[in-house]
């Protein structure tokens, strides 16, 4: 696909060049990469040299863009349509290609064994959703895999139990949701995993799915075609049964707490409120906001591929300035509600002077029960 | 019994209470001669201020107001009103202003308190020798005159006919319509211009009311608001009309593009406006409804925005407010009917504020109309193309593109010719070159000439909506006079002292209203009472000392003198 295809397929003559995008861009305040002139570039060169454009991999399709544009573009869309060009050239960062071999061999990124997804679960007493339940839980691949994240669904099975959840998981039959392929321009291989989850799915009479990231819960509640049942981030899901009395928390959890707001929970999805329910329902918990928070929350860079690859300035590290303001607002926990946050906060955090602990917040829900 | 005087002094809240101490000044004037009551107060111009005049007239018997606040100019007709409303001669009423010509202009607060005193006692002193005047009416003749028959003159005159009242229409071609006549499509919503304008048309030359001349123009005008003289010619007759009042409709002319000589119209076939565009795509064009230059299709369509708009280069600093729009609807027909064409419009600002315009623009975008900001700096030839030089402001970078077309957006002038009806219709022109309104905001359709208006592109450019608004805003004043058959008449006027005048009229050279003239068989000057507007400029030229202007007469300033030094 080259300038005008490109312009056709999404709409950039609609654009005004007004430079919300750019102005709204997380990267733009540490890289060179700027989507609107991206934009502009294709629709007036005769032919745009991406190619060369080693920024387009900068972008963590936080979707601030999107949320901005005043013309109902979509900015980040486009910066997956002008990655899959590249992808369809062969040009593409190696850590990217080895993750995207890894998602198709093994169905995971983490060039994991397919057979140990599950080994997290292991004297959890979880079902597998063969056996039937009402809840599915979709676990995803770094709460799979990633020692750290495993704690996060270790808490979420907890917390499930004490709530007397019927729930399942689907084992080492689950495959990643493909959205991280989507989002660096592998739109075939997440059309594969998609229709690997769904025949997977299939047979069993799942009334809800409830996962632990934004990102798979993004892929199934707005990219998955056919699914016949209702999708929950597990914020919403756990707000749910605080609402309903059946998960007390009873234990007082005397901490000062700030919350990063995922930006594929917040700004694509627009769910700002539970997870701040559900922190200001543990007794002893103060909550402090973050200037830049909902719709304004700073990008973690964690999205759109960048788990795999740097980005034109890895110095500068938007995690750490986030770090940094929680600190500065006096929380001892910055939490959030996304592995990927999670895991980038976690690693800034071990840079900066003074001590805070970065936690999901369903790790603070177990502190309480 | 003498005259008893009534002072107000206003602080007008700070503005003149932080400087003049109003207080003093207040003290002072109850000291003076024949003052009967004098007072202080926070806004004299507010209905509690006004009652209080009011009050007081009744109360000590006042006959004569003198106000110390603002500017005659912003309130004198306010207070005016007051003193009528209780019985006395609005004419009663002499102002001193204390914050204009003291409080606003000086800051030690006891020269400027000293000031302020002494203005107050020239105005008493004044106010002392003050002398009713009688507001008089004229009678109007109950017809109208509308010059130029493009689409506000035509809406004007509609109106006022469907009103009851007799139109002269006068067109200098020999059609109405005007610029409307050439174009085709009308943006934001394509609608074709065509049935509009018959409509208009039939409905004007049908009209009972409507006294249509075409190929005529005016060529003197007489007279006053309710009674104009208007001399009209045509190729053969010469005709008087009577009016009560006239709307000015004379349109525009399109800057000639060149004065731009670096865009090379003039010297290249394929550079063309945006006025011959209409021209090249309408079914009766060249093409019969196809675009074709030298017999082609273009390939590369580009428009230039902006050409003799924002320009101090040529003297044009305004915004033709059309050209945008007019831009977009002609790059949208070209995509329209070559939609294999690449079209590029090139510009500085896309200004797309009326309404449905943005929406407008996103659907021309959208139908894959390429803008690229950067308005252009030459073109020249390459082979049978043409190349356009610009700058590309959102890259950065310096460009040259190809076209087999250029289409100038030329902006909207004043009409090469407006001097001649300026002059007749005694009508200033704003800086830009168009007849100017009596106020920009809130008298945008008067002129300062009572009883002329102002409707359509002659006040400035306007696209079609907002020229009928304003169409029928003029024909709605003008029918304001018309309706009420009478006019008010300055009570302030000259006052010519026969046993002095010689009769030599140097007054009437220096009288802009043509008010005064010869008495062919006395041998000295009579004044028109309706036409003077009471100026003194008159007064001041005749060596005779033979004319004195009422309300400011000699014995009635030096008052003022004498109570100043
Ligand atoms: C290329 C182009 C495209 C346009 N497209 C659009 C569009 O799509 N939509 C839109 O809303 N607007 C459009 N416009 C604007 C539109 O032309 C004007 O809004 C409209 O014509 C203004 O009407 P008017 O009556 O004020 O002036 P005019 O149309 O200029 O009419 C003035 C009339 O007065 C006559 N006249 C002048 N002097 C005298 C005199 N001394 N005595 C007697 N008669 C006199 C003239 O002969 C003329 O008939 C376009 C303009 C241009 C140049
Ligand atoms: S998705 Fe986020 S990182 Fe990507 S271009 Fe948009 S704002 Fe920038
Ligand atoms: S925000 Fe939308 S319209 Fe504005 S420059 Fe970006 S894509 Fe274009």
């Amino acid at each position: 696909m080259e300038g005008q295809d490109l312009a056709q397929a999404y709409r950039l003559f609609e654009c005004i060049q007004c430079g919300r995008c750019t102005g709204g861009c997380p990267m733009s305040l540490k890289t060179r990469f700027n989507i609107r002139r991206l934009i502009y570039e294709a629709l007036v060169y005769e032919n745009i040299d991406l190619q060369s454009k080693e920024v387009l991999w900068d972008c963590s399709t936080c979707a601030t863009c999107t949320l901005r544009c005043p013309k109902g573009l979509d900015p980040t869309d486009i910066v997956i349509g002008m990655r899959s060009i590249l992808v369809e050239g062969g040009r593409i960062p190696p850590t990217i290609r080895d993750a995207l071999k890894s998602l198709a061999i093994r169905g995971n990124p983490l060039t994991m064994a397919k057979e140990e997804r599950a080994d997290w679960a292991e004297g959890l007493g979880v079902k597998e959703i063969s056996e039937g339940a009402k809840v599915l839980y979709f676990v995803g691949c770094s709460p799979s895999y990633d020692p750290r994240v495993q704690r996060v669904a270790k808490a979420l099975v907890q917390a499930f139990k004490k709530a007397d959840v019927d729930f399942g998981i689907l084992g080492n039959e689950e495959v990643c949701c493909g959205s991280e392929a989507r989002r660096v321009g592998e739109t075939g291989l997440f059309e594969m995993l998609q229709e690997l989850n769904l025949e997977t799915l299939e047979p069993y009479p799942v009334e809800l799915m409830v996962t632990t990231s934004p990102h798979c819960y993004n892929a199934f509640q707005n990219e998955y075609q056919g699914l016949d049942f209702k999708v929950q981030h597990y914020t919403q899901f756990v707000a749910g049964l605080i609402d309903e009395g059946k998960l007390p928390l009873s234990k007082e959890v005397k901490r000062i707490v700030t919350y990063q707001d995922p930006c594929f929970l917040g700004k694509q999805n627009k769910i700002f409120e539970e997870p701040r329910k559900i922190l200001k329902s543990i007794p002893g918990l103060e909550l402090r906001e973050l200037d830049r928070s909902r719709e304004r929350s700073l990008c973690c860079e964690g999205g759109g591929g960048r788990m795999w690859a740097e980005g034109t300035n890895p110095e500068e590290r938007l995690a750490h300035t986030r770090v940094q303001e929680a600190m500065d607002l006096g929380a001892e926990v910055l939490a959030t509600a996304c592995p990927f946050c999670l895991l980038t906060l976690e690693d800034a955090a071990k840079t900066v002077a003074g001590e805070i602990e970065v936690m999901d917040i369903m790790e603070l829900v177990v502190e309480a029960l | 019994m003498g005259p008893r005087i009534g002072v107000y002094v206003c602080h007008c809240g700070v503005n003149i209470a932080a400087t003049v101490d109003v207080e003093a000044v207040t003290r002072f004037a109850q000291g003076l001669p024949s003052v009967a009551i004098a007072r202080d107060y926070t806004y004299m111009c507010s209905d509690p201020g006004q009652a209080l005049i009011k009050e007081d007239i009744e109360k000590f018997g006042l006959t004569k107001v003198v106000v110390a606040s603002c500017s005659p100019m912003m309130h004198e007709p306010t207070f005016r009103g007051t003193i009528q409303e209780a019985g006395l001669n609005p004419y009663c009423l002499e102002m001193a202003n204390i914050r204009e010509q003291c409080s606003w202009v000086h800051g030690e607060k006891d020269k400027a308190t000293r000031k302020a005193i002494q203005l107050v006692a020239a105005a008493v002193g004044k106010a002392f020798l003050l002398e009713p005047l009688e507001e008089r009416r004229a009678d109007v003749t109950p017809a109208a005159l509308v010059i130029g028959g493009g689409i506000a003159g035509m809406q004007a005159a509609l109106d006022i006919a469907k009103a009851g009242f007799l139109v002269y229409l006068v067109e200098k071609e020999p059609r109405l319509g005007g610029h409307l006549a050439q174009l085709g499509k009308t943006f934001p919503n394509l609608e074709s211009v065509t049935p509009l304008l018959s409509k208009a048309i039939e409905e004007v030359e049908g009209h009972p009311n409507i006294d249509l001349l075409t190929s005529a123009e005016v060529v003197g005008v007489e007279g006053y608001i309710g009674n104009f003289k208007v001399k009209v010619t045509d190729r053969t007759t010469r005709r008087e009309l009577k009016v009560g009042t006239i709307v000015v409709a004379t349109g525009y002319d399109l800057f000639d593009a060149q004065l731009k000589p670096e865009y090379g119209y003039g010297v290249y076939e394929k550079v063309i406006t945006g006025l011959e565009f209409e021209r090249l795509v309408s079914s009766s064009g060249p093409g019969e409804g196809e675009i074709l230059v030298k017999g082609k299709e273009p390939q590369d369509v580009v428009f230039i925005q902006c050409v003799g708009s924002r320009d101090k280069s040529v003297g044009q600093e305004y915004c033709s407010r059309i050209c945008c729009m007019y831009t977009a609807k002609q790059a949208f027909l070209v995509k329209e009917m070559l939609p294999q064409a690449r079209v590029t419009v090139l510009y500085m600002d896309v200004r797309a504020y009326g309404k449905g315009f943005e929406e407008f623009y996103d659907q021309v975008r959208g139908e894959g109309v390429i803008y690229r900001r950067g308005n252009p700096s030459e073109i020249y030839k390459k082979g049978e193309r043409l190349v356009i030089r610009a700058e590309d402001t959102l890259l950065g970078e310096p460009i040259q593109l190809e076209a087999d077309l250029v289409v100038l957006a030329t902006g909207i002038t004043p009409r090469r010719d407006s001097l001649k009806i300026a002059n007749l219709l005694k009508l200033p022109r704003s800086a830009d070159g168009f007849f100017m309104e009596a106020h920009p905001k809130l008298r945008p359709v008067d002129t300062v000439m009572n009883g002329v208006y102002l409707a359509g592109c002659c006040q400035g450019p306007k696209d079609i909506p907002d020229t009928v608004a304003q169409a029928k805003a003029a024909a709605a004043s003008a029918m304001a006079p018309l309706c009420q058959g009478q006019v008010k008449v300055e009570a302030v006027t000259s006052i010519i002292d026969e046993e002095l005048c010689s009769g030599c009229g140097i007054c009437a050279e220096v009288c802009v209203y043509d008010a005064l003239s010869l008495h062919e068989r006395k041998g000295v000057m009579t004044i028109n009472e309706v036409l003077c507007k009471g100026c003194g400029a008159c007064a001041v030229a005749c060596p005779s000392k033979a004319i004195k202007l009422s309300h400011f007469t000699p014995t009635q300033i030096l008052a003022q003198v004498d109570a100043l030094v």
